[in-house]
């Protein structure tokens, strides 16, 4: 078979990927998910928050991948469920499935939208056995807000992150007692209104600077420790507390799963762990795009829509006209910004307007976003406060840049006053 | 009169509120540790009726899935969280159910619907019989 556009992954990404392609006018398009059902994670954060940007109202997880379901099956787009990619070469796909076994199919574009799933234990080093009752954060949920099961009556919750803030109000919802959220950083990775709604409304006590050092029990988890950690993150002898527990979870970040970009010779970024992709999100690997949490982790699925829907755009028109020269820049990352995304942009041929996201490494207060083309300040922005849990943004201009066209690199910095 | 301590959600800034609040009047006096108007519009929300959306799952029979998601169908005053909880998890639901569905009326006396947030299909229409 050969196709136009396919897209890997029947998440927020793909399905708004999918969408857009279809709306600029490829028809010829495949969705390929692993999964049983389309909508991806979503379909298991029941919470409500969703869909404030692009659809001015909230709306919980499962009903904000309706919608897109909705439109992908409106506009008849073809997609395989219970499917798995194994390979990704220029211009071609192999999956796997029970009903067709091997197969390869021919793709003049790809859309990467694999998603990211959790950093778990084996990653973190914590000394103990290996019982049952240790779950990463996102897991957990899927066992209950999809499976119905219970996971644990005593929690402690390891990490500050949006998923484990969400357990830890999830579980205390349906009778489990969470002793305490532990953060290794002096401040969360989560969003404020998190903190707020999900452990102050139900006094759960959050440690920032703390971790496990200690998990106990052989077939089930009967307790841990925690220790303070200094600023060199290291545990601070004599802090020692012990939790007793039944249950551990995990919201110890995420990773973008890249396996697949890999094989097709993707240049992953050590920063985002996602594809370096310039101002189409294409890839270093010609007619190979990226989008949503594959490309970089996001705090809001709105953003992935968003960034999604340029990719599904920029890949028909890659269909479209074929593989022109691009003459890309650099956008560089410096002093406070940990990574851009795009990272290269073509001022000739980009659009008019382009938005770069970024996250900053620390949390800062009364700092300026600036942006430099070459060594000219072009533009500044005062920030009352930023934190690496909120991804900021910055918009480039394409008449902007024409006035520089000598330009050899952009770089976006934070400053103090 | 009483002292409250609150973190506002406004923005991502979260500043700390230290409000004083009239018991009598359920009135906020004043705020302070804030820096702009949202911390006391916040202040005066969540000290004299606060509210929150409530989601959850409930067990389904027949269902392609275990479990249907749900959620108040608006704000409901946040002192009511547990007594809803309870009532969700007296529910059974029947498959199919689609999207707005209501699964509890009136979910605790609050005049707030309980209502579905996924689609479920019914497999017994496969065949498969349902208890």
């Amino acid at each position: 078979m050969k196709y136009d556009i396919v897209i890997i992954g029947g998440g927020p990404a793909g399905l708004a990927a999918a969408v857009s392609s279809k709306e600029n006018k490829t028809d010829n398009i495949l969705i390929i998910e692993r999964s049983d059902s389309l909508g991806g994670i979503l379909n298991q954060c029941i919470h409500n928050g969703f869909g404030l940007h692009t659809f001015k109202e909230e709306l919980t997880g499962p009903e904000y991948a309706a919608r897109y379901i909705q439109q992908v099956q409106e506009l008849k787009i073809p997609y395989l469920l219970n499917t798995m990619v194994i390979d990704v070469k220029f211009h071609s796909i192999t999956y796997i499935n029970k009903t067709e076994g091997m197969v390869t199919i021919e793709a003049k574009a790809i859309i990467l939208a694999m998603g990211c799933r959790e950093r778990p234990r084996g990653a973190l080093n914590i000394p103990g056995y290996r019982p049952s009752g240790i779950f990463p954060a996102g897991t957990a949920q899927r066992l209950m807000n999809i499976e119905g099961h219970k996971v644990g009556k005593k929690v402690v919750i390891l990490g500050s992150g949006d998923i484990g803030l969400i357990m830890a109000r999830r579980l205390t919802l349906e009778g489990a007692k969470v002793e305490v959220v532990a953060e290794l950083m002096p401040f969360s990775g989560g969003l404020k209104r998190n903190i707020v709604q999900c452990l102050d409304d139900f006094n759960i006590p959050l440690k920032l600077s703390h971790t496990v050092i200690d998990i106990e029990g052989k077939d089930r988890v009967t307790g841990i420790v925690l220790a303070k950690v200094g600023p060199d993150r290291r545990p601070i002898a004599g802090t020692e507390v012990h939790y007793e527990c039944d249950t551990l979870l995990l919201s110890v970040g995420l990773l973008p799963e890249n396996e697949l970009s890999r094989k097709a010779d993707v240049e992953i970024s050590p920063i985002t762990n996602g594809p370096v992709v310039d101002d189409e999100l294409q890839t270093s690997t010609e007619g190979i795009f990226a989008c949503g949490n594959v490309l970089h982790v996001h705090d809001l699925v709105d953003y992935v829509s968003e960034e999604a829907a340029l990719a599904g755009k920029e890949a028909s028109e890659y269909v479209k006209r074929g593989e022109i020269k691009r003459n890309t820049i650099k956008i560089n990352a410096e002093n406070g910004v940990r990574y851009t995304v795009p990272q290269r942009v073509d001022p000739k041929s980009m659009s008019d307007l382009l938005t770069v996201r970024f996250r900053v490494a620390n949390v800062y207060t009364g700092r300026y976003i600036c942006v430099y083309f070459d060594n000219t300040l072009i533009k500044k922005t005062k920030k009352k406060v930023l934190a690496p849990g909120e991804m900021e943004k910055v918009i480039l201009k394409k008449e902007e840049l024409a006035k520089y066209p000598t330009i050899t690199s952009i770089t976006i910095k934070t400053e103090e006053e | 009169m009483s002292t409250k301590e609150l973190t506002c959600i406004g923005c991502p800034m979260g500043c700390q509120l230290t409000v004083d609040f009239d018991d009598k009047n359920n009135m906020v006096k004043s705020v302070t540790g804030n820096n702009c108007k949202i911390g006391e519009r916040y202040a005066q929300k969540e000290l004299t009726n606060p509210t929150r959306i409530v989601t959850s799952s409930i067990k389904v029979d027949g269902g392609d899935l275990a479990m249907v998601s749900v959620k108040t169908e608006s704000d409901i005053p946040k002192g009511k969280i547990f007594e809803i909880m309870k009532e969700i998890h007296e529910t059974k639901a029947i498959a199919p159910i689609k999207i707005g569905d209501v699964m509890i009326e009136n979910v605790a006396g609050t005049n707030v619907n309980i209502v579905a947030t996924r689609n479920i299909k019914n497999i017994a229409a496969k065949g498969i019989k349902t208890a």
